[in-house]
C-alpha cells in the first residue's frame, strides 16, 4: 500500500479566536452562555445577497479572491431565506419590489440581521423619484447601513464587521423581548 | 393571474404528467443577473409557456433626466449598464457634443477608445464567467474577477471611482492620463491575454460545457432582426451589425478590427463571440496606444476640446480662483443654454446598440431624453427563446443574453 | 442610393396628403405623418424593394402640452440594415383620444416598446395583444412621464422639499418644462 509520498505540512500561521474568559481548568471551562453563543454566531454568519443593481457588482468583487468575504465566516452564500442569517440588501429597491423584499424578510428565521448596502437601499440614493422606495427601512427594520454609491468592497466588509459586533453582543433573550416585538409590529410584521 | 389566456395551455400528448406545473422564476434570482420575473408553465421539466414581468427596479431615469442639467445626467447613465459604465458616460457626452457641435481632437478620441474597449472587456468577463457559473463552473468566475480588479484600478487612476465612474467631460477628459495609467495599462495588456487563453482552455472544448450550451437558446438571423437584436446576440446569429463600423464615432474608422460572427445564435456561439470580441478589444487598445504615441506637436498634449461653455475648468483653478469657480458652478447648473434640436446617437455598448435620443428646447435640461436600451429589447424575445426547452436551459439562455437589470428597467 | 430626399419623395408619391412634413436633424430625417396611416406607411417602408426599412431601432413618445390637439407624438426610428440608413417617423395624437394602430404584428420588437409608451404616456395602441403596464406598479392610475405630474413621490416624509429647492420657482428646470 503506497501512502502519500508528499510530506505532511501543517499550516502554523492560523489565528484562533480567543476564549471568552470565565473560569477554566483542566478539561473544563465555565463561561457565560451568551458569550459562547455570540462567538459561534459571529464567526459563521451566512448572508443572503439580495442584489438588485450596481452594488451587487461590488458585492461580487467582495466575494472574489481580492477582498475575500469568506474569511469572515460567510463562506456559504445561499439564496434561500430559510437558511440565512443576514439579509444584505444591495441596490435600489423600487416600490414594485418592496413586497418581495418584505416577504423574503418574513421568511427568514430568527435571529436575523439586515444590512442596507449602498445609498439606494439606505435612503433612496440619487433616485428621488415616484417609483423608488426611499430607503428599505420603510418596510423592514435595518441593523447596519453602509453608505456609498457604490461602496468600495472595504466598506462592505466594514459593514459585515459591524454586524459581527452586533451579533456578538446581542442578548439571547432579545428576540422574544417586548421591545423587539414592538419594533416588528411597527413594520406590520408578526 | 392577470393574463387569463395563459390558463388554457394544454399538455402535449406524450406527456407523463397529469397537469401543468406553474413555477415562478422570481425576481429574487440567485444573485448576479438582476431582478426580472418569469412565470413558467411547465410540463414536468419542459417549459410550455413563459410570461415575463419587468419593472422591479424601475428608477424613472427618463423623468429624472428632464429635471437635471446635462452634467447631472452623467451619473444617471453610469447606472444603466453598470458593468461597463464608461461606455454609457462617453456615449452621453458624445450625444451632447453632437448636439452642440463640438469637435473632438484626435488624441481624445483615441483615449476614449481605450476606455471603451476596457469597459467592453470588463462587461464580457462578467457575462462569460457567469455563464460558466450557471453551468456549474465556479473557478472561471473567481479567476477572472482578479483581472477585473486590474481594470478597476485603471479607472480609479483616471477618474477616482471603480464602478460608477462618471468619467470624462463634455469635450474630453478631466485630466490627462498620467504615468501610472500607462504602466497599469501595459501591465494589463501583458498579463491578460494569457488569462484569456486559460479561460478559453477551461471552457471551449469542455464536453460538459458544450453539451450544456450548444443548441440551447438559439435564434435565427431573421427572427433576431425582427426582434431588434443588436450587439453580440445578433452577431452570434450571423448578422455582422456593429455600430462601430456602420456609424463610426470617436474615430473608430481609423482602427483595424474584425467582427466575429456565429452561425446558430445559441449560447455557445454567444460565448465564443464574446471571447473573440475581447481579443479584438485588446488589439484595439494596442492600436490606440500606438496612435497616441505617434501624435506630434500640440496634438500630443490635448486631453479635451476647446469648449468653454461646456467643458468644466481645471480643478486646481476651480478651488483657488474666483472666475473658474463661477464657471464651474454655472456649467454644472446648466446656466449655459443648449441649442434647440433633436439628436439620436448610438454607441456600441457591451451588450448591444445603446442609443440616446435627446430632444432639447433650449433650456437648462433636456426636454425629453430617451435611452434605447438593448437589454429591454432582448428580454422581449426571451419567452420565445425558451419555449420547449428545459428549466436549466432557460437559466443558461438568461445568463448568456447579458441582461443587466439596471438597463432593462431604466 | 438612399438619401433623405429620395425616401421623402417616394413616400410623398405613395401617400400624398398623409405626409405632413419633414425636418432634418443631424443627418436623420424625421417625417411627420397622419396618425391613421401609420401602419400603412410602416408596411410600405418594410415591403418596398428600394426602401426596405425592416429593422425598428426605437419607439417612443413625447409630450408637448402646449400644442393643443397634438400633444402626444409617437416616434419610430427605422433602419435599413443593408444600406445603413435611418429614418424617423412621427405621428401626432390628441391627448383626449390617443389612439394609434400597433406595429407589433409587423415588427415584433414593438411589442414591449409600445407597452412602455402606454405605461408612461397613456398612448392607446389599437390591436396590441397585451397592452398593460410594464414598468410601473399595476395599481398606478396616472401616466407618470406626462409633464403635469411631478418627479418625486409626494408622500415621502424624510425629504424636506424646501431644503431640496423643489418648491421654489427659481429652480424650475427648463423653459418649456412644466
Amino acid at each position: 500500500m503506497i501512502y502519500n509520498k508528499r510530506p505532511v505540512t501543517h499550516n502554523t500561521n492560523i489565528k484562533l479566536v480567543e476564549s471568552p474568559g470565565g473560569y477554566e481548568g483542566e478539561g473544563f471551562g465555565a463561561m457565560q452562555l451568551s458569550k459562547i453563543v455570540g462567538l459561534a454566531r459571529k464567526n459563521s454568519i451566512w448572508p443572503l445577497p439580495f442584489a438588485t443593481s450596481c452594488c451587487g457588482i461590488e458585492f461580487m468583487a467582495t466575494m472574489g479572491a481580492h477582498y475575500d468575504l469568506a474569511r469572515f465566516g460567510s463562506e456559504r452564500l445561499a439564496f434561500t431565506p430559510r437558511q440565512c442569517d443576514v439579509l444584505m440588501v444591495m441596490g435600489t429597491i423600487a416600490k414594485k419590489m418592496a413586497p418581495v423584499l418584505k416577504q423574503v424578510y418574513i421568511q427568514m428565521a430568527e435571529p436575523r440581521w439586515v444590512i442596507a448596502v449602498g445609498a439606494c437601499a439606505s435612503s433612496g440614493g440619487i433616485f428621488d423619484s415616484y417609483s423608488v422606495l426611499q430607503g428599505i427601512d420603510e418596510v423592514i427594520p435595518v441593523d447596519v447601513y453602509v453608505p456609498g454609491c457604490a461602496p468600495r468592497p472595504e466598506q462592505i466588509l466594514d459593514g459585515i464587521l459591524r454586524v459581527q459586533e452586533l451579533v456578538e453582543s446581542e442578548s439571547i433573550r432579545r428576540r422574544s423581548s417586548p421591545e423587539y416585538q414592538e419594533l416588528l409590529k411597527s413594520y406590520g410584521i408578526q | 393571474m392577470k393574463n387569463s389566456k395563459y390558463t388554457d395551455i394544454k399538455l402535449p400528448k406524450d406527456s407523463l404528467e397529469q397537469n401543468t406545473n406553474t413555477i415562478n422564476l422570481g425576481p429574487t434570482h440567485p444573485a448576479t443577473h438582476g431582478v426580472f420575473q418569469n412565470i413558467l408553465k411547465m410540463d414536468g421539466e419542459r417549459i410550455l409557456e413563459a410570461t415575463s414581468t419587468v419593472g422591479y427596479i424601475h428608477r424613472a431615469f427618463e423623468k429624472i433626466a428632464e429635471r437635471k442639467a446635462l452634467y447631472q445626467v452623467t451619473p444617471l447613465t453610469d447606472r444603466l449598464n453598470y458593468c461597463s459604465a464608461p461606455i454609457n458616460n462617453l456615449g452621453w457626452h458624445m450625444t451632447v457634443e453632437k448636439l452642440v457641435g463640438i469637435e473632438i481632437p484626435a488624441r481624445v478620441s483615441y483615449m476614449r477608445v481605450i476606455i471603451m474597449e476596457l469597459a467592453r472587456i470588463s462587461d464580457h468577463l462578467i457575462c462569460n464567467s457567469i455563464t460558466g457559473v450557471d453551468s456549474g463552473a465556479f473557478t472561471g468566475f473567481l479567476y477572472v474577477m482578479q483581472y477585473r480588479e486590474l481594470i478597476y484600478e485603471i479607472y480609479e487612476e483616471i477618474c477616482g471611482a471603480r464602478l460608477t465612474t462618471n468619467m470624462g467631460r463634455i469635450g474630453g477628459f478631466e485630466r490627462d492620463f498620467n504615468d501610472t495609467v500607462w504602466k497599469k495599462l501595459d501591465k494589463f495588456l501583458e498579463e491578460y491575454p494569457k488569462v484569456l487563453d486559460e479561460f478559453e482552455e477551461l471552457f471551449n472544448r469542455n464536453r460538459i460545457f458544450i453539451e450544456r450550451t450548444q443548441g440551447v437558446g438559439g435564434i435565427s438571423a431573421e427572427r433576431a432582426m425582427a426582434y431588434g437584436f443588436t450587439g453580440p446576440n445578433i452577431r452570434a446569429a450571423g448578422v455582422d451589425y456593429d455600430v462601430r463600423v456602420q456609424k463610426p464615432y470617436s474615430r473608430y474608422e481609423e482602427f483595424d478590427f474584425e467582427i466575429p460572427i456565429g452561425t446558430t445564435g445559441d449560447v455557445y456561439d454567444r460565448f465564443m463571440v464574446r471571447n473573440e470580441e475581447m481579443k479584438q478589444s485588446l488589439s484595439l487598445i494596442k492600436q490606440a496606444i500606438v496612435k497616441i504615441k505617434n501624435l506630434t506637436g500640440e496634438e500630443a498634449t490635448k486631453h479635451h476640446a476647446v469648449a468653454p461653455d461646456f467643458y468644466l475648468p481645471e480643478k486646481q483653478k476651480v478651488y483657488t480662483k474666483m472666475e473658474e469657480m463661477i464657471y464651474h458652478f454655472k456649467i454644472i447648473y446648466g446656466e449655459n443654454d443648449i441649442p434647440v434640436g433633436e439628436v439620436y446617437h448610438a454607441v456600441e455598448g457591451a451588450n448591444g446598440e445603446l442609443g440616446f435620443y435627446l430632444i432639447s428646447d433650449g433650456g437648462r435640461s433636456a426636454y425629453r431624453l430617451h435611452f434605447r436600451r438593448p437589454s429591454f429589447i432582448y428580454y422581449q424575445a426571451y419567452s420565445e427563446l425558451i419555449k420547449g426547452s428545459m428549466l436549466s436551459d432557460a437559466i443558461m439562455t438568461l445568463s448568456s443574453l447579458n441582461l443587466i437589470a439596471g438597463e432593462l428597467d431604466a | 442610393m438612399l438619401d433623405n430626399k429620395f425616401v421623402f419623395q417616394k413616400l410623398h408619391e405613395k401617400f400624398g396628403e398623409s405626409i405632413i412634413g419633414y425636418e432634418e436633424n443631424y443627418d436623420i430625417m424625421a417625417i411627420y405623418g397622419a396618425k391613421d396611416e401609420n401602419l400603412k406607411i410602416l408596411q410600405y417602408l418594410y415591403d418596398d424593394e428600394e426602401l426596405g426599412f425592416t429593422f425598428m431601432t426605437d419607439l417612443t413618445a413625447i409630450h408637448y402640452p402646449h400644442n393643443i390637439g397634438e400633444e402626444l407624438v409617437v416616434t419610430y426610428l427605422l433602419y435599413n440594415m443593408r444600406k445603413n440608413f435611418h429614418v424617423r417617423l412621427k405621428f401626432a395624437l390628441d391627448i383626449r383620444k390617443p389612439d394609434i394602430f400597433t406595429a407589433s404584428a409587423l415588427h415584433p420588437t414593438a411589442n414591449w416598446l409600445e407597452r412602455e409608451c402606454y405605461d408612461f404616456f397613456g398612448v392607446n395602441f389599437v390591436g396590441h395583444p397585451n397592452l398593460i403596464r410594464i414598468m410601473n406598479v399595476d395599481e398606478m392610475d396616472y401616466f407618470p412621464l406626462r409633464k403635469e405630474f411631478p418627479l418625486e413621490d409626494q408622500t415621502r416624509r424624510d425629504k424636506d422639499d424646501d431644503m431640496f429647492g423643489r418648491n421654489s420657482e427659481r429652480f424650475n428646470m427648463g423653459k418649456l418644462n412644466i
